[in-house]
């Protein structure tokens, strides 16, 4: 368990100011000027050491990623943070931009500066109005303290603009994200080119998400080899967890990678309701990735390896807990449903297969199939899967895909019980 | 750097920077693709073109990834692509699959069928049957221009037309909205589309969803027969396929010539069909007290014959229009030239260009396919996206390259590109080759410069003023241009002009021009003047002279003509025309012309066999070997003038003088629907016509920008 010196997060609650003050009385802004001076590439050297791995799904290092930022280009860079949080379940980035934006806000400074960034854009998910205000203030607070902005103290100008999506879930695909910016319709881009050879506007960009830039400042505080020590191997330091669904308290908890599930569920949420045995299973990280069975979850550990070899993934550490109550097979189905919403339509698979899916997962939760759609269902989402621009596509697929292999029984039995009732309806 | 790759288990060395489908294809694999266009931008949505390539776990969009963004191989060997294997059918099937269940599978009552990519890439990579069992969606039909028909539920949103549209055509009012399975292609508000090339998106439509509402379930594509050929509604000779059923033409498309249109034409070359019907002369006439009168040919030819033989060679003119052909030109220039006639004119108003300076006087010397290489143009007295619309898109498409600078003088119109107005007429052209504008800075400074001038700046009394003041503009930017790069360039209106200025279809010594040639007939110094299908001069100013009128169209000419002689249109006679470029071309005959009507040399020819001086040729490739003989050229198919002879040219045209008029430059063209006796005689030009009028200012083609 997380002691609480190892917090990176200590307002995550809101328990106290999220103010400026308050923030640098908390540590925020303390030794920032420091890390400036020691150069771009001792801040890309001290983050890539610490292991730490893009916290908005895919788990890229991000150090590594900053690195890939051209040096000697004539266009501006930009860093982008991806503060569209719109995957089912999560619910961390907001409790940082309601609560503890100056690290966010110091985190883009530096993370601009080892990019040699002067601009840095944070994409605000549509519903987030007044996360979007608090966060505004706390940017206006930090100009005005001349923390950023032109000709600030820490020697680096940078300007952050604060931009606010239209609520497309799509727009937290880094390039949908940077063609919403561009104030285009939010549809993947082509790759490559990646953003960092040409992204915003094209120039070279990245794109991060929120929590990975808000570590970046602790990290560099602490420095990297306390970081690295926390977690697991290759899995290291602190996360947001989120956990929510059929748990007694559900809560967004920072603690160490790798904590096992279990643990994570009984110590901090609560414990699953109707106790531990009543679970019938568990979406790890966020509606996209296929859902773990209950004998997976007795020990399985929270991060990326450990999850992505039980053939799930850490996503963005979203835990959906589902106790035996729950109809998983319509609970898959609204998770179908929602990414045929929120497909852009531009690519076949996605706009096609999203449908199609979900349109044969509404059949199955009422049991009106026959078994062998059960094979066409998994047929199509493999068509699906790995043929898109983006990633939308995958992640329509995983949870339908997860649902088949941890519960197929369920679906079978589903569909002799309709068949057992429309032949005694017709007897 | 070259780069080898292995594809299918062929080792190719393949140019830098292609894409791999492109490579796939230069490797002789065939690569399926809806959504990918070499003439239009990659969107890579269709996923129809996934190929499987070594080391990455995924297929990969083939229209999407150029060889050098493929990872090199860890161990550095070639890297291996493969076309043919089970992931890639696997892959293509379902992609396949998909776009098949929500698609109508109406191809019975589809316009497309028979020509229909989906229809065709279905048979070859799918596979048989469906196994979606669901409701297919339903998509309400858009309405989006007069040309285009809409079945939007057939549409499999591989998003070409939107960015033809956007892209090629310029005019950014077709899009995709909504998103998911919901998304549909629309114009904002279902506005109608109001482009002068519109149709060409209806071809690259894959589907059925735009097919071509004129032809609506009128043919299918195998009853028909297709014809090479070429167009005369403007003088860029695009290339096109006439498509015919029986003795009736029903349709026009496109045939590719990267140096001249690329794929384009416009709507006025393609629906123009209608007009190719209606209003024909299919029979001699004669005027008998006051009316036209059928005859037959013998009494035709008999009462031109005795007119010609009565009447003074300097009591006779003859006057070419705008879509005669080069043989039948060469043939009354031979007929004139017999009967000593001087007076014989094929310019029209366009008087001021002349063969005198020599050919790179009168041509479009840059070429329209090094429009593409150009840096800066000057456009001077053209509303070329009126005048040559798959030309304006050439240099669209060249401006969309950036660091491309145009400057106009004439009224300013929407070019589909940004420009600098310089000037509304000669005066700006004065200040440009006095050096006084900040434009003459930039012709100066452009290493591949242009100057293009229009009709509106040398068909007036002052034409020849304002080709001396662009020669001079020319000559200027001449000098520190590229080695071997023209700068002159003449925009023609009419398809017939080059070849006229060529075979030397203009007054000879003493001779009058088209508005001496009114004049006298007005004051009653002509008799007899002879229109090959010339109806752009104003009739009313022939006076009482006897009109010999050969031509195709029951349109001005035909009205005024004492004697109809009917002739062929472009799509029933082999014919060459001469680009603006000084390109030859050479269409083919399609159909017969309707009822009598003949192949127009042939009644010249007869003529002269009726007069007694008979022509010395009985066929036409006869009539070309002696065509041949006096202008080479037109032998020369296919091939632009390219700018020989320029600077001696430039020289020339400089020298003139005269009195310069201060209004402005007005294009010729005021309506681009009606330029010419067929366009006038088509329904669907009418309504297009009524409907850009009804447009108005707001979103016409003839907008201020």
């Amino acid at each position: 368990m997380l002691a609480d010196k190892d917090r990176i997060f200590r307002n995550i609650y809101g328990f106290h100011d999220s103010g400026l003050q308050a923030a640098i009385k908390r540590g925020s802004w303390d030794g920032t000027k420091f890390f400036i001076d020691q150069g771009q590439d001792w801040i890309i050297n001290e983050v890539k050491a610490s292991g730490l791995r893009g916290r908005g799904g895919a788990g890229f290092p991000t150090g590594l990623k900053w690195s890939f930022m051209p040096k000697n280009d004539p266009r501006p860079s930009y860093l982008v943070v991806n503060a569209d949080e719109s995957e089912p379940g999560s619910c961390k980035d907001r409790e940082i931009l309601r609560h503890d934006p100056q690290l966010l806000i110091e985190g883009m400074l530096i993370a601009s500066f080892a990019m040699r960034a002067h601009t840095a854009f944070i994409y605000f998910r549509g519903e987030y109005i007044r996360e979007r205000e608090r966060f505004q203030r706390s940017v206006d607070e930090a100009y005005a303290a001349k923390l950023i902005g032109k000709g600030n103290v820490h020697g680096w100008d940078l300007d952050i603009v604060v931009h606010h999506g239209g609520g497309a879930y799509i727009c937290g695909e880094e390039s949908a994200l940077i063609e919403s910016i561009e104030g285009k319709k939010g549809q993947p881009r082509l790759k490559p080119p990646f953003p960092a050879g040409c992204g915003l506007y094209g120039a070279p960009t990245t794109v991060n998400n929120v929590e990975s830039i808000a570590v970046v400042p602790d990290i560099l505080r602490r420095g990297a080899t306390w970081f690295a020590a926390l977690g697991k191997p290759n899995n290291t330091g602190t996360k947001l967890f989120q956990v929510s669904g059929h748990v007694n308290k559900p809560c967004v908890v920072e603690e160490e990678m790798g904590i096992p599930l279990k643990e994570l569920l009984e110590k901090h949420a609560g414990g699953v309701r109707g106790g531990w045995s009543n679970l019938l299973a568990v979406i790890p990280g966020g509606s996209s990735v296929p859902c773990l069975t209950f004998d997976v979850c007795e020990d399985i550990t929270m991060d990326f390896d450990a999850l992505s070899k039980a053939k799930s993934g850490l996503g963005t550490a979203a835990v959906i807990v589902m106790d035996k109550s729950t109809d998983i097979i319509k609970a898959i189905a609204r998770l179908s449903y929602f990414y045929k919403h929120e497909s852009c339509g531009q690519c076949t698979p996605c706009r096609e297969g999203c449908g199609w899916m979900w349109r044969v997962m509404e059949r199955m939760v009422k049991g009106e199939a026959r078994k062998s759609e059960i094979d066409l269902l998994w047929d199509v989402s493999k068509q699906v899967e790995g043929h898109t621009i983006c990633a939308l596509g995958d992640a329509a697929a995983w949870p339908v895909q997860g649902l088949i292999r941890n519960f197929r029984d369920v679906m079978e039995a589903r569909i002799d019980a309709h068949d057992k009732a429309a032949r005694q309806a017709a007897e | 750097m070259p780069k080898k790759l292995i594809i299918d288990g062929q080792e190719i060395e393949v140019e830098d920077g292609i894409t791999l489908l492109q490579a796939c294809e230069q490797a002789g694999a065939e690569i399926p693709r809806f959504c990918y266009h070499e003439r239009l931008s990659i969107a890579g949505n269709c996923r129809m073109c996934l190929v499987e390539v070594e080391g990455s776990p995924k297929p990969v969009a083939s229209c999407a990834m150029t060889v050098n963004d493929l990872p090199p191989n860890r161990d550095g060997s070639t890297k291996k692509v493969f076309t043919k294997s089970a992931t890639v059918k696997k892959a293509r099937e379902g992609v396949m699959e998909f776009l098949l269940i929500n698609h109508p599978l109406d191809c019975p009552i589809c316009d497309q069928g028979g020509e229909c990519d989906l229809q065709d890439q279905a048979m070859a990579f799918g596979i048989g049957g469906s196994r979606y069992h669901e409701n297919k969606r339903a998509v309400e039909d858009k309405y989006i221009g007069p040309l285009i028909k809409t079945m939007m539920t057939r549409c499999i949103h591989c998003t070409r037309c939107v960015r033809y549209m956007t892209e090629v055509a310029g005019v950014e009012e077709l899009g995709l909205i909504s998103r998911g399975e919901d998304a549909e292609i629309t114009t904002y508000l279902e506005k109608g589309i109001l482009s002068e090339m519109s149709a060409n998106a209806v071809d690259l439509c894959p589907v059925g969803a735009l097919t071509h509402r004129p032809w609506a379930h009128n043919a299918r594509p195998w009853e028909l027969r297709k014809t090479e050929s070429i167009d005369v509604m403007d003088a860029v000779g695009c290339n096109i396929r006439v498509d015919t059923r029986g003795a009736e033409v029903m349709r026009i498309l496109p045939r590719n010539n990267d140096a001249v249109n690329e794929e384009w034409i416009s709507d006025k070359t393609r629906h123009v069909v209608d007009g190719l019907k209606t209003q024909r002369l299919d029979q001699p006439y004669i005027r008998k007290d006051g009316r036209l009168v059928p005859a037959s040919w013998d009494e035709a030819l008999a009462v031109v014959a005795e007119k010609l033989k009565s009447t003074a060679a300097e009591r006779i003119g003859a006057i070419a229009g705008d879509l005669a052909g080069a043989e039948e030109m060469f043939a009354l220039k031979e007929l004139m030239g017999q009967l000593g006639v001087k007076n014989i004119d094929c310019r029209g108003a366009n008087e001021a260009v002349n063969s005198a300076a020599g050919r790179a006087s009168y041509v479009f010397n840059t070429t329209i396919e090094r429009i593409e290489q150009a840096d800066a143009i000057l456009i001077a007295g053209s509303n070329p996206r009126i005048e040559a619309p798959v030309l304006n898109a050439r240099i669209r498409r060249r401006w969309r390259q950036g660091l491309l600078k145009v400057g106009l003088i004439g009224t300013p119109a929407a070019l589909t590109y940004d420009f600098t107005h310089i000037g509304d007429g000669m005066q700006s052209l004065v200040d440009l080759a006095d050096g006084k504008h900040a434009f003459a800075k930039v012709l100066a400074e452009a290493k591949r410069p242009m100057v293009i001038v229009g009709a509106g700046a040398f068909a007036r009394a002052d034409g020849a003023v304002a080709m001396a003041l662009a020669a001079r503009v020319a000559e200027a930017a001449r000098k520190g241009s590229d080695e071997g790069w023209a700068v002159f360039n003449v925009l023609h209106t009419a398809a017939a002009r080059v070849a006229g200025l060529d075979l030397g279809f203009v007054p000879g010594e003493g001779g009058k021009a088209t508005s001496a040639m009114l004049d006298a007939a007005n004051s009653g110094a002509l008799d007899l003047v002879w229109l090959l299908g010339a109806d752009e001069i104003d009739m009313g100013s022939l006076g009482n002279a006897f009109v010999i009128y050969q031509g195709t169209h029951g349109d001005a000419g035909a009205h005024r003509a004492d004697v109809i002689l009917p002739g062929a249109a472009y799509t029933e006679k082999s014919a060459t025309y001469v680009n603006t470029e000084g390109r030859a071309q050479v269409t083919a005959r399609a159909v017969f012309p309707p009822g009598d009507a003949k192949e127009d040399w042939t009644i010249i020819r007869a003529v002269s066999g009726k007069i007694g001086r008979a022509l010395g040729f009985d066929t036409l490739s006869e009539l070309r070997a002696q065509m041949y003989r006096q202008v080479p050229a037109l032998a020369r198919l296919d091939h632009p003038h390219g700018g020989d002879g320029e600077a001696a040219a430039l020289a020339k045209l400089a020298s003139a003088g005269g009195m310069a008029d201060a209004t402005a430059f007005v294009s010729p063209v005021g309506d681009f629907y009606f330029t010419n006796p067929v366009a006038r005689a088509s329904a669907v030009m009418a309504e297009l016509s009524a409907l850009n009028k009804a447009a108005g200012s707001a979103g016409g083609l003839k907008a201020a920008e």
